[in-house]
This record gives structure tokens, sequence and C-alpha cells, in this order.
């Protein structure tokens, strides 16, 4: 997919990392499926290519991914078996992650319920505000974005690079992550802010894509920068903390 | 006794925490626990009919004087308070052992499907979570549950005043009809 020096740059991130649920969440929300209606084969094979993909930006696939991935194809596969009339009281395979999505996603929306609160340090404030205070990022409008959306507008910009350029120049100046990073600072240091795609020039090689994206992941997990997505517009912005 | 609502007034005014009924009891001695009740829900009431910069809270058990949430982007301006930064698998962590404690970290794992060691730890420095002991299965493993600073944070009463999550309906528009 990817052609990439093995080892050349790990990228672990923390912060923004989140797991096979929330990836199966993406997946369901993105075709406007039921989750009591799960289309099981779109789902496995979207799944696994992003499983590709994540492994092509070298992000360490956790054991997790893995485990559901399984699970997935098992239920695929159970799914295929003929149903005789008789046994009709075999339950859904498709109940096996149903359950747990259901329940990740109640605990969701009890997440999204606590954050909305009158927060102490953030809505409401104490006569002496000496001790630890405390604030949350939500800007009514403005999202943080997730790993996967920036893999989506990833793959945007690889898409548009092929349709733009027939023949790939070999270039032997190749950027590192590090000197990447540098750049960008640069950027910030003349503006506050500056959108994804503006960071991917029209005119650059694959390999200098995939540089950039990595430099922006490993800035998020530097704390560098804060990545939010309008929600109204879908542009996505990179900030300077 | 000589006027109650005034004395606990004062005490709210400078008590450093929530402060409770129990405690007030002790310092005014002679009050009982139905007329300190009685004067904090006058209290309360005048805060309200007045419309002031701050009213009476109850949270993580006592009762505390608060700032009017319209008026946090002035106070901000006066005081920069440092940022919680909670992540979005952080605040979700949260909730798994708010909604679900006591439990153990494998329980938490298996909800969210991933490992979150470092959210624990974090969770646990920032004393929003604290460790109950250990859980007497093979492992012994660590059991979790917030701390009364989460009830002051998230401006809970107590664990029953968590809200109730709703329904999903994110996904599903015709969650049970398709389920039987």
């Amino acid at each position: 997919m990817i052609d990439m020096q093995e080892e050349l740059y790990k990228v672990q991130i923390d912060d923004i990392f989140e797991g096979p649920m929330d990836l199966l969440v993406h997946l369901i929300k993105k075709h406007e499926m039921d989750i009591y209606d799960i289309s099981i084969a779109l789902i496995t094979e979207q799944y696994l290519e992003y499983l590709q993909w994540m492994k092509a930006i070298n992000i360490d696939i956790a054991g997790d991914f893995i485990l559901m991935a399984s699970t997935l194809t098992k239920i695929k596969s159970r799914m295929l078996l003929p149903v005789h009339e008789e046994e009709t009281d075999d339950e859904d395979p498709r109940l096996e992650i149903v359950k747990p999505l259901e329940e990740y996603l109640q605990l969701k929306s009890a997440a999204n319920e606590l954050i909305a609160r009158n927060l102490l340090g953030e809505d409401t404030f104490v006569r002496n505000p000496d001790q630890e205070n405390h604030s949350m990022d939500q800007d009514g409008k403005i999202i943080k974005v997730g790993l996967f959306e920036l893999i989506d507008a990833f793959q945007t910009i690889l898409e548009k690079i092929s349709e733009h350029r027939g023949v790939d120049i070999i270039t032997a100046d190749t950027v590192s992550v590090r000197d990447r990073i540098v750049q960008i600072v640069e950027i910030f240091e003349t503006r506050k802010s500056v959108t994804f795609n503006e960071l991917f020039p029209m005119n650059t090689d694959k390999s200098e894509v995939v540089v950039t994206f990595l430099a922006i992941l490993e800035m998020v997990r530097l704390s560098l920068i804060n990545i939010v997505q309008n929600t109204q517009t879908g542009i996505i912005r990179l900030f300077y903390l | 006794m000589e006027n109650i609502k005034n004395i606990i007034e004062s005490l709210l005014l400078v008590a450093e925490e929530p402060l409770k009924i129990d405690r007030i009891k002790d310092i005014l001695a002679l009050a009982g626990k139905k007329e300190i009740q009685n004067a904090l829900t006058e209290l309360s009431s005048e805060y309200e009919n007045r419309k002031g910069g701050f009213f009476l809270r109850e949270v993580a058990g006592g009762y505390q004087i608060r700032t009017r949430p319209e008026y946090k982007e002035w106070i901000k301006r006066l005081i920069q308070p440092k940022p919680l930064r909670l992540s979005k698998p952080a605040l979700e962590t949260l909730s798994i052992i708010a909604y679900k404690q006591p439990i153990i970290r494998s329980d938490i794992e298996h909800i969210r499907g991933v490992n979150c060691g470092g959210i624990l730890r974090m969770l646990l420095e920032r004393k929003l979570v604290r460790m109950l002991g250990r859980k007497a299965i093979p492992g012994r493993p660590h059991i979790y549950a917030t701390t009364k600073q989460f009830l002051e944070v998230f401006d809970l009463k107590n664990l029953e005043d968590l809200p109730t999550p709703k329904e999903i309906s994110e996904l599903s528009d015709t969650a049970s009809e398709n389920m039987e």
C-alpha cells in the first residue's frame, strides 16, 4: 500500500487513540446502518480495510483490534451457514456484537450527559478557586477530531493526489517526520491555525503526504496542536497550543 | 437560636468544601437537623429569588455556594482555571466507573474494548477515581470507584444523582421494533 521504511517512525497515539468499538460505531454511522440490522459483510470488510490503513501508517494496532476483527469474521461465517427451520430459537449471531455495542453507546450517551453538566471550574466556581481548577474544551459547534476522521481525511487527500499525478517522479530528498514537524511549527509561528488540507499541497508525492500525516499525529501526541472539525463545514483545522 | 440562617450563610461563605449538615450541626450544637435543613432551603430560595451572581448547590453530600453558569466567561477573565482536559477516552472510562462502580479494570476494558491502564492512572492522579480495595478473585484485581472530587466537579449530590443514560437513539431509530 504505502511504501515506507519499516520502523521509520512509530506513532503512538494515546490521547486520540480510540478502540475497536469506536471504529465499529464510526463505520455503522458512516453507512447509516441500524445497529440492530448491521450488514456484517460490509462492516467486516471495511473494518479490515481500516486495520490495513492503520498498519500502513505504522500505528501500533493493539490486540483489541485484532480480537474484534476475529469476532466479526466469526459472525460473518456463522451468518453464511444455512438456518434449519426447526432451530428457530437459534439467536442471531450478530447479537454477539450488538449487545456490547448497545452497552457502549449507552455509556457514550452517559458520558455526554455528564460533560453537559455545570462543571466546577468550567461553568461554575467556588469562592476560593485556588484548588485545582478544571475546565473542559467543549465548543458548541466544534468537535475534536478522532483518529478515524483523520484517516478518512487522509484517504481523501491520497486519492486526490493520485488523480493529479500520472507519473511518480522520484525525489531524492525526502523530509523526515521530525523535519516536517519543525516546518509545521514554523507555519504556526506566523498564524494561529491552519486547515488540514493546507498542509497537503497538490504537487507533493505520496511519501511526503505520509510524512506530513505522521507529523500531525505526532504533534497531537506531544500536545503541540489541537485538531478540531467544524460540524457544519466539515473543515478540519489545526490549532497551535 | 439567634439567626441560624445567617450563621449558616457565613459558614457556607468560608467553608473550603461542600458543607455537610452534620458538620453544621456540630458547629451549631443546639440546632436540630430539621432546623438546619429548613434554613438551607430558605437560603437557597432567597438566592433564587434574588437571581444574583451565585446560588446554593447541593453537591457531594453537602452544600456549597457556587457562581451561576451564566457568568462563567467573566470569571475566566479574573482567574485562569487550569483546564481539566479530559479526553474522550478518559471521559468514557470515567463514565463507566461512575455508572458501574465498584468495578474492576478488566470489566471496564471489556465495555470499551480497549486497554485503559494509562487512563486509569491519570484519573487516579486527578482524584476523580480511587481504588476501593481488591476483589477476591484470582489475580486479586483492584476495584475502582469515583471520588468525592468527582461529585464536586460534575455537580452531583450523590451517585443516585447521576443522569439516567438516554436510550440509544443516535444509531437506531427503530430500536426495539427490529429486535423481536
